[in-house]
């Protein structure tokens, strides 16, 4: 037994000295042994046994296995790193950035050379990068050394907040303008019928009101659908989760986007029990959208085929296929910016904001698919939207 | 991929795949930073450009260098060579994208009257398509992920409509405005330069879809 040398040798100590006090005194030896020996023993008996020592092992409080389990269920993606492999990853992270991460080098999971200097250096620190598994998002990095080589980096989006001052731009840019037109016209003959309205024939009047009235409807159908544009921007971060039967949504939409007088131009062919992860308006927003285009600029009384399959890549694959002019190849893939207009003129007599097709890619890219359209002169066009099915 | 009973080896090809990675990240970053120059005129930040590509080709000297001992001392079979052997000609053809980027940010300087100059307009969206198949098929690359490079290889037709409508457009507007032919000649030689850059990202999905599965992706070229 190791005793704890603090209490028990300065004691020792007393108990000699008395010793030779009480030997000096005169006292029998016997008895200076008895008392010693009962001192002694005392003090051997009630000795502090010492406080259990750290056990002095070679193995890291911060281990990988110890630390994998305290973060898997977080919400936040967490990695943990050895030299530069990525040693653990929390479920958040796995579906960040994907199951093979692990084992990995850490380049291969986050290349941007922000990260890769900060991940390179011994130090702790956080670093701001643009693109980690879509381009346009935006992360920050957070790391901690925790000692041994190992080290802890924390990822947290920022993509949102990035996004709202820039967003907030494009829409004055874009909107002021579209706006500013019909407002003009309205002001205009608005301010010409007060000033001789008298003096004007009851038809040129009549037709200044059904202008004002036309250009009234084209502002308001604009700015309701500048309102859901900016609403899905708004929301495009967050991946809906809502499960929708694709089926039944586009059957309904389709015909309410035809209307009772074009109910008989359209065919559908759709697969049964398809189902997504999905926003209901918005996905209904998205056909209508679609159909509505394609009954419009096909051709009168052409059919207009939308159907709906499983890929084999388990994707939802919608396709709206009109017959019409078709679209110059050359404008394809101007399409989808706001306010673009291959026909300004007729876009416009039919009532298009020119906001349409923007509005179905937003939908598209916040249920993270993809947007294609295929057309050919004369011939019609296709477009093609592809969702992830829900899997299982 | 198998956990190999040579720790070495996996250590090998790890940091090949590590070093891949990070010439990607570099040469995403020249993309999106030069034609960010080009548009606002920054010769600062194309001035950046010029200096990641060095990087970039030391990058790819390491990867040669890499891959070349790995397959002599190495001697790996079946998947880990299709693996080495990607990296080889990956690292070669991303060296070539950062290239491409190094080439944009040089004509920076010799465009002249951005303000007012209105075929500028046409790069952004076309570059941001380049952008993205560079991005999905590193993407790709770190997942060993057949599916989304023969996607990226699907998208390369978009990149090429594009360069054609910007050719024509470019070329009218020179027509147009004689005085600014110099300038949009050389917006000819950037769109010119992002197409080739789409071309090669999918030379690399072809590269990543090889080292996946052991075959090249059926060829989806129509002419």
């Amino acid at each position: 037994m190791i005793r704890n040398g603090n209490s028990f040798w300065p004691g020792l100590l007393l108990a000699l000295a008395t010793a030779i006090a009480l030997f000096a005194n005169g006292l029998s030896l016997w008895w200076i042994l008895a008392v010693l020996l009962v001192w002694i023993g005392t003090l051997y008996l009630v000795g502090a046994a010492p406080p259990p020592e750290e056990p002095v092992s070679e193995e890291d409080p911060f281990s990988s296995d110890n630390m994998s389990e305290l973060v898997e269920f977080s919400g936040t993606p967490i990695i943990m790193m050895e030299g530069s492999r990525i040693s653990v990853a929390n479920r958040a992270a796995r579906k960040l950035l994907g199951k093979h991460i692990i084992g990995q080098d850490m380049r291969v999971a986050m290349r941007h050379p922000k990260a890769i200097r900060l991940l390179e250096s011994n130090k702790s620190g956080s670093a701001q990068i643009q693109g980690l598994t879509r381009r346009k998002d935006v992360w920050r990095i957070n790391r901690r050394i925790v000692g041994n080589g190992i080290s802890v980096v924390e990822l947290l989006n920022k993509t949102a907040e990035v996004d709202v001052a820039r967003s907030h731009t494009d829409f004055v840019a874009n909107a002021s303008h579209e706006l500013r037109t019909p407002l003009a016209s309205i002001l205009g003959y608005v301010e010409t019928i007060r000033d001789e309205g008298d003096a004007l024939p009851p038809q040129t009047k009549q037709k200044f009101l059904d202008t004002i009235l036309a250009e009234g409807t084209r502002l308001q159908s604009l700015v309701s659908d500048l309102m859901s544009l900016s609403r899905i921007e708004a929301e495009k971060h967050d991946k809906p989760a809502e499960s929708i039967a694709l089926t039944q949504l586009v059957r309904n939409s389709s015909s309410d986007a035809a209307g009772l007088n074009r109910k008989d131009r359209l065919a559908l062919d759709l697969q049964d029990k398809i189902f997504v992860n999905g926003d209901a308006r918005q996905l209904e927003q998205l056909t209508r959208n679609l159909v509505d285009n394609a009954l419009k600029y096909g051709h009168a009384d052409s059919e207009v085929r939308v159907s709906l399959s499983l890929t084999e890549n388990d994707e939802a694959k919608l396709q709206v296929t009109d017959s019409g002019e078709g679209i110059d190849p050359e404008q394809i893939p101007h399409l989808t910016r706001r306010f673009y207009r291959t026909d300004p003129g007729r876009s416009r007599a039919s009532g298009g904001t020119g906001l349409g097709l923007a509005i179905v890619k937003h939908i598209v890219e916040r249920h993270r698919g993809r947007l294609d359209i295929a057309s050919e002169l004369g011939q019609g066009t296709t477009v093609t939207v592809r969702i992830p099915a829900q899997s299982g | 991929m198998n956990e190999h009973t040579v720790k070495a080896f996996d250590e090998d090809i790890t940091r090949l795949r590590g070093l891949i990675a990070e010439m990607g990240g570099l040469a995403e970053l020249s993309i999106q930073e030069s034609l960010e120059a080009m548009i606002n005129g920054d010769a600062k930040l194309a001035k950046d450009v010029a200096k990641r590509d060095k990087k970039i080709d030391a990058l790819e000297s390491e990867v040669d260098k890499l891959a070349v001992r790995i397959i002599a001392l190495r001697a790996p079979m079946a998947d880990d060579l299709r693996e080495v052997i990607a990296a080889l000609k990956i690292a070669g053809v991303v060296e070539r994208i950062g290239d491409y980027s190094k080439n944009i940010a040089k004509r920076v300087s010799e465009v002249e009257e951005r303000k007012h100059f209105e075929p500028l307009t046409l790069l952004p969206a076309m570059g941001e398509l380049a952008a993205e198949m560079v991005h999905d098929v590193l993407m790709a690359y770190a997942a060993r992920d057949a599916v989304l490079a023969r996607e990226v290889i699907a998208a390369d037709h978009k990149v090429d409509a594009f360069y054609n409508s910007i050719f024509r457009n470019v070329v009218s507007y020179m027509m147009e405005n004689p005085a600014t032919i110099s300038s949009a000649a050389q917006l000819l030689f950037v769109a010119r330069n992002i197409e080739r850059i789409g071309d090669h990202a999918t030379n690399v999905a072809e590269m990543v879809h090889y080292a996946a599965t052991g075959s090249y992706p059926p060829d989806e070229d129509d002419g």
